[in-house]
């Protein structure tokens, strides 16, 4: 690279918090450069000290924090010596910051048209009435529709994905030189990130900006940065150009992460294929490594990488790495072995059905008496949907948020009753409330919970979680010795140490929650699991052992999956069956292989295409969808995704509710456009999750 | 689990000097309230022949009152009503409090509403006022005050418990412990009371610092325990008239009743913020 | 805004339905008969049944309540027990001005003061500042007000004479005797509001600036005063809208307390006065009147709220 002074550049830079009476590192010689029209990726796992590291390079720190070593210089000048009033300059003018919660980021009091002329006035000498101009011109580049409107609003009447580009347009106001994007996509979804992802892209080369990146997502980076450093412990692990890392990794951090990504594995007849991960947990700031800091999780670790700190070593002008067997990686001496391995499945798959559920309803503050008086409709989270999993079988439910996929799973397991329709539980009836059930029904469906700071009672150890589970569910009564003996067995089914009986929720880590969460769902070998979104909150490393978890325990045990995620490569992973839902409904249903493939619905088709695929060389198709999903208390007429389709036929979308079409093979289609049409329309685009090779 | 949390707790009382101050005030003072009428010189009613009106010497360490009774001995036997009936109203009204709390905190719909519209028409009656309403009719006795104060404190935590509820009612853990076929008496008590500990601890300081507030101030009003018997209030009011004779028989029982208070206070303050800091033990 | 305010009206209606079914039932309580204890022991059955009949006590009691509150809304309050029998509604209105004078003018001191007192320390958290505003306002200003009003009186009245020790606050008084009459009586109040008023001050203030929003502030590159007064304090006062309201009631209790250590001749008073004779009647009046009050602040306060709140729907 010949590019010419960096716009930023961190030479061995260090942060310190104070804990007690002392100081704990949280990054250690960190070093960053960034030259302009760059967009550099910054990945890490929480705890990695990226969010720390984007803020300190504005110079913003919290309270108890304190550069303990190194520069940053920004644009000629080290601001590790500037003065307050000097930063107060650089900040909003030069550097501006993109944060991860728009809404929160927002002041709830003032209007959006106020909070972007406020930069205006103080930057841009601006007075009051050409500020406010043009915060509203802000608005209409970053593509809001009615920016006049808009401008006049306050935060929370504006949908998350408005918000987001409210804080792209505060950020770009004064047409700053860096731009620091604090993982602003993460709470969107993967629909509205996609649209949002593209905007960033153009107007940071429109404004000849450079810019941050923090992002756990590897697809994301990928499609979106032109270079990358990875952070792991507070330390640069490598950093590179984006082809050189998702293509010709030489870290095993890096490496082992790639291949941990969640993928669909053509299917073996007998087989299941479970994926490479990084064993162990990512350090606290407490206790981390002395010398490699992933040296305990390497694969490729050996003596020296336990007793001494590698350098960050310079390989040329664009690449650096931190690791004591580099070399041996990158002349290829040393392999890491990161291939899925093929597992032979002990439970084949039987017939029969574990659950039937016929045209289930539920509608949310509908029938209340103040619902009545206000005349406001109800939300109709479910309307009339059927769904059938057979024994030994994963059912996999996706759907943007509020598609009602989880009000779904809660009505079948009890949580929530059903307005109408019926539920059948391995042939029998089943009740629809959870108060209503016998303790054989209750055996039978138990569930996993999307976040696993709740799931377990903090007051109880994970054996008691454990023992009570066993007690209430248990066909026949237990002895306390026998229960001993299967909460030992459980905690070892999910690899956990024998002596985590003893341990609060506080003392694990998320993951580990979430498989104390897993065993207690298996306490007593149910029929059906539900799990709504098991692995949304936990880190992309421990993501795939929770999932590989999941996938062995299905095989000894051929308990059928409910799998709830907005993750289509994780659902891929896991499903052998899946349903699309959208407001409320089920737009497509079938075999994994026939979603995944076309035809598709339109919606399925826009939502995998929004998938970003965690490799550069592929460019996936740019179907968007554009605008928020409509409101489930005022559902469309006609086709309900008329709104946003991108391949609406014309007037009979609007007015004509579509058929269901069989297109073979037990595959569904709610869409008035024929299937043989669907397939010659989308035939040409390539598949973000089938293609992407690692 | 629970004793290492109560420890911790103590140990963070005792690292802030303003809180440790707070906790042995308050111990010295329930001290007072179990043995002082026992170690009290004389009885609280006891009229001393030719000691009227003295100042305070080494025989009457506060003097006496114009009617010749030992000021120090009617302090040391009134602790025990100034402390007790407000641990008994704190009591009974965080008992009373979370159990309507944690019931339509969890149960929520119409139940909550009505209750909770309910509740908050009581609150909408000042305290004072309401107790002097009931004490005025039914007239002034312990048992009255009691009842007064419990039906003046519990909607007052009946609402901190009912938000803090409402904050756990859609956890993981509730539902999964709905999953296993849980009793909903299980579920409040073993499953959600737990987490509404907190709150409830620093609502039970703060209740006990207002009780004693409020029963002083009855007392000062003659609502309180009713003569000869001593209470710090009354005590205050009845010393008003010859304050020019007797000083000392007003600012010993006002201070009495200043060092309980800024005793509890101190102990509240420390507790809130030993529990804001942890974010609740939830 | 009008339908807000409609529903408003209507829970204020509710909660005043509630608070005097309870007055009434309470005072329901006395024991032993309201026309004897009118008349005296000595009185004859004749009359005692006559001022029965009068007084209504021979009709169920639902109807003695629905009795009793139309003659309270259309402003017959009765008349009072004592001798003479005077006019309830007279006496109270008399009364009610003096304590509305003597409230308007503590509020008038607290609440700044407070407000100013919770910010610093909220923006001083756990530093040296909040330690000591926390330790002054748990100790010297969380005490009963007769223990601070004696205090004041013995020091600033009787001691320093730089004020009256009663407060009589007669109708024609000079502006400056007036003030000089409330001043005491007036810090006495201020200082328990104070303490609630500034613990929750400082908590909204601790808890905004925690949220992200202040964070965009400053690295929009803000002044830091601008930071703290346009959008801190923006947010963390709105709550106090609510705490001050709240604290309302509070000071209705405390002017009870305040009315008698300073003789002032106010509802407190009045009050307590009505409750020593057993005066139903006037204690009824007295509580409604209190009530109403009460209740009015804050609607006032929950509207404020509303209108300042834009997270508020008003429609």
């Amino acid at each position: 690279m010949t590019q010419t002074t960096p716009i930023i550049e961190a030479r061995a830079l260090s942060i310190e918090y104070k804990f007690g009476r002392g100081w704990l590192n949280a990054l250690h010689d960190v070093n960053l450069t960034i030259y302009p029209n760059e967009i550099h990726g910054l990945v890490g796992e929480s705890g990695s000290g990226k969010s720390t590291l984007a803020l300190a390079l504005m110079r913003y720190m919290a309270g108890n924090a304190r550069i303990s070593g190194g520069t940053i210089v920004f644009d000629g000048v080290d601001i590790t010596r500037t003065t307050p009033t000097e930063m107060r300059a650089i900040w909003g003018s030069k550097i501006a910051l993109v944060p991860q919660d728009a809404l929160a980021s927002l002041n709830p009091s003032y209007t959006i048209g106020e909070q972007i002329a406020e930069i205006g006035r103080l930057h841009l000498s601006l007075d009051a009435r050409t500020a406010w101009a043009c915060g509203i011109d802000m608005l209409r580049r970053v593509k809001i529709a009615d920016p006049e409107a808009v401008a006049a609003r306050y935060p929370h009447q504006l949908s998350g994905g408005m918000q987001q580009r409210v804080t792209i347009a505060m950020a770009l106001t004064t047409k700053p030189r860096l731009l620091i994007l604090d993982e602003p996509t993460t709470a969107l979804d993967v629909t509205t990130q996609a649209v949002i992802v593209d905007l960033f892209r153009e107007l940071i080369r429109e404004n000849d900006a450079a810019a941050l990146y923090v992002s756990h997502d590897l697809g994301l980076i990928a499609q979106l940065c032109d270079r990358v450093t990875v952070l792991y412990g507070g330390e640069v692990m490598a950093s590179a150009s984006i082809e050189n890392v998702f293509k010709h990794p030489i870290h095993p951090y890096t490496i082992s992460l790639l291949a941990s990504l969640p993928r669909p594995v053509n299917p073996t007849h007998g087989m299941e294929t479970r994926l490479p991960t990084i064993e162990g947990v990512a350090p606290s700031l407490a206790d981390r490594p002395k010398a490699c800091v992933f040296a305990p999780r390497c694969p490729a670790a050996i003596a020296i990488c336990h007793t001494e700190k590698p350098p960050l070593e310079q390989i040329n002008a664009e690449r650096t790495v931190r690791c004591h067997r580099w070399r041996e990686i990158a002349d290829c001496t040393l392999v890491i072995d990161t291939a899925p391995k093929l597992i032979e499945m002990s439970a084949p798959p039987e017939a029969g059905m574990v659950l039937d559920a016929d045209h289930l309803e539920k509608t949310f503050g509908g029938e209340s008496m103040f619902g009545r008086l206000t005349k406001r409709n109800g939300v109709h989270a479910v309307d009339d949907v059927s769904v059938h999993i057979n024994r030994r079988s994963t059912l996999g439910l996706v759907g943007e948020s509020g598609s009602g996929k989880t009000t779904l799973a809660r009505l079948i397991v009890g949580l929530e009753a059903t307005d109408d329709g019926n539920l059948h539980l391995l042939n029998a009836p089943l009740n629809a409330a959870v108060d209503a059930r016998s303790r054989d029904e209750l055996r039978q469906i138990q569930m996993i919970f999307q976040n696993p700071n709740d799931a377990m009672n903090p007051f109880m150890s994970v054996g008691e979680t454990l023992a009570r589970t066993l007690k209430r569910l248990s066909s026949q009564p237990m002895t306390t010795a026998q229960i001993d003996a299967r909460v030992a067995e459980l905690l070892e089914s999910v690899r956990l140490p024998m002596d985590y009986a003893a341990r609060y929720p506080t003392e694990l880590s998320g993951g580990e929650k979430q498989r104390v969460a897993i065993a207690r769902a298996f306490a007593t070998t149910p029929a059906l699991i539900v799990a709504d979104e098991p692995t949304s909150a936990l880190d992309v490393s421990v993501q795939s052992v929770i999932l590989n978890l999941l996938k062995d325990l299905r095989g000894q045990h051929g308990t059928s999956y409910l799998f709830i995620s907005h993750d289509l490569k994780a659902v891929a992973y896991l499903a052998d069956w899946i349903a699309v839902m959208y407001l409320g409904e089920i737009v497509e249903e079938g075999t994994s292989e026939h979603v995944y493939t076309m035809p598709s619905h339109p919606y399925t088709e826009a939502l995998i295409s929004a998938i970003p695929v965690p490799d550069p060389t592929i460019k996936s198709k740019q179907i968007r969808l554009h605008g928020d999903p409509p409101s489930a208390r005022n559902i469309p007429t006609g086709c309900r995704f008329h709104t946003r389709c991108p391949r609406k036929i014309g007037a009979i979308c609007e007015t004509d509710v579509p058929p269901y079409r069989d297109a073979g093979g037990e595959h569904f289609i709610r869409c008035h456009i024929p299937v043989e049409e669907l397939a010659r329309l989308q035939q040409d685009s390539p598949n973000p999750i089938l293609d992407a090779q690692i | 689990m629970l004793l290492n949390q109560v420890l911790g707790v103590v140990r963070q009382l005792i690292r802030r000097p303003q809180s440790l101050i707070g906790s042995l005030m308050v111990i010295v003072f329930m001290l007072l309230a179990i043995f002082g009428s026992s170690l009290a010189p004389h009885r609280f009613d006891e009229i001393i022949r030719g000691a009227a009106r003295l100042a305070p010497s080494a025989d009457y360490p506060l003097g006496t009152d114009t009617l010749g009774r030992d000021v120090f001995s009617r302090i040391l036997w009134g602790a025990r009503e100034i402390i007790l009936l407000p641990t008994i109203t704190t009591f009974l009204s965080v008992a009373f409090g979370s159990a309507i709390g944690l019931l339509i905190g969890y149960y929520g719909g119409l139940l909550d509403n009505v209750v909770s519209r309910i509740l908050d028409s009581l609150l909408a009656i000042p305290a004072l006022v309401l107790a002097l309403v009931m004490l005025g009719t039914i007239g002034p006795s312990p048992v009255g005050i009691i009842i007064v104060i419990v039906l003046l404190y519990t909607p007052i935590v009946a609402r901190v418990v009912r938000s803090a509820a409402l904050n756990v009612r859609s956890a993981g853990y509730i539902e999964a412990a709905r999953l296993r076929g849980e009793s909903t008496l299980f579920i409040l008590f073993r499953e959600i009371l737990p987490s509404v500990l907190p709150a409830l601890i620093v609502e039970a300081s703060l209740r006990f610092s207002y009780a004693i507030f409020l029963t002083a101030s009855l007392g000062f009003l003659g609502l309180g325990v009713q003569p000869p018997s001593p209470d710090w209030g009354r005590m205050v009011n009845e010393a008003r008239g010859s304050f020019a004779q007797t000083p000392w028989a007003l600012w010993a029982p006002s201070a009495a009743i200043a060092l309980l208070i800024i005793g509890v206070n101190l102990l509240s303050d420390g507790l809130r913020r030993i529990f804001r800091y942890e974010g609740g033990l939830g | 805004m009008i339908r807000f305010l409609l529903r408003r009206l209507a829970l204020l209606a509710i909660t005043l339905l509630i608070t005097s079914a309870v007055i009434f039932a309470l005072t329901q309580l006395l024991p032993g008969d309201v026309a004897r204890l009118i008349l005296g022991r000595e009185a004859r059955p004749e009359a005692i049944a006559a001022l029965r009949e009068d007084l209504g006590l021979n009709n169920s009691v639902p109807q003695q309540y629905i009795d009793w509150l139309t003659g309270f809304v259309t402003g017959d309050w009765g008349r009072s027990f004592v001798s003479g029998n005077p006019l309830i509604r007279p006496l109270v209105m008399d009364r009610l001005g003096n304590s509305l004078r003597l409230a308007g003018f503590t509020l008038l001191i607290s609440v700044p003061l407070s407000v100013f007192l919770g910010v610093i320390s909220g923006l001083n958290e756990n530093k040296f500042v909040d330690n000591a505003i926390s330790i002054f306002t748990l100790s010297v200003v969380g005490l009963p007000e007769f223990v601070t009003g004696l205090v004041l009186i013995n020091v600033f009245a009787l001691g320093l004479g730089w004020f009256p020790a009663s407060a009589t606050a007669p109708a024609d008084a000079s502006l400056g005797d007036w003030i000089r009459q409330l001043i005491l009586p007036a810090i006495t109040a201020t200082f328990v509001l104070m303490a609630y008023i500034v613990r929750m001050t400082r908590a909204g203030v601790i808890d905004e600036l925690k949220k992200s929003y202040v964070r965009t502030a400053t690295l929009k590159g803000l002044p830091r005063r601008t930071v703290i007064i346009k959008h801190v304090l923006r947010n963390a006062l709105l709550p106090t809208i609510t705490v001050v309201a709240l604290s309302f009631g509070w000071l209705i209790g405390g002017l009870i307390v305040i009315e008698n250590v300073f003789s002032y001749p106010g509802l407190g008073r009045l009050m307590t006065n009505a409750v020593e004779r057993k005066d139903i009647p006037l204690m009824q009046a007295v509580v409604m009147v209190v009530i109403f009050f009460f209740a009015i602040a804050n609607l006032l306060a929950d509207v404020v709220y509303a209108l300042l709140n834009p997270r508020i729907r008003l429609d």
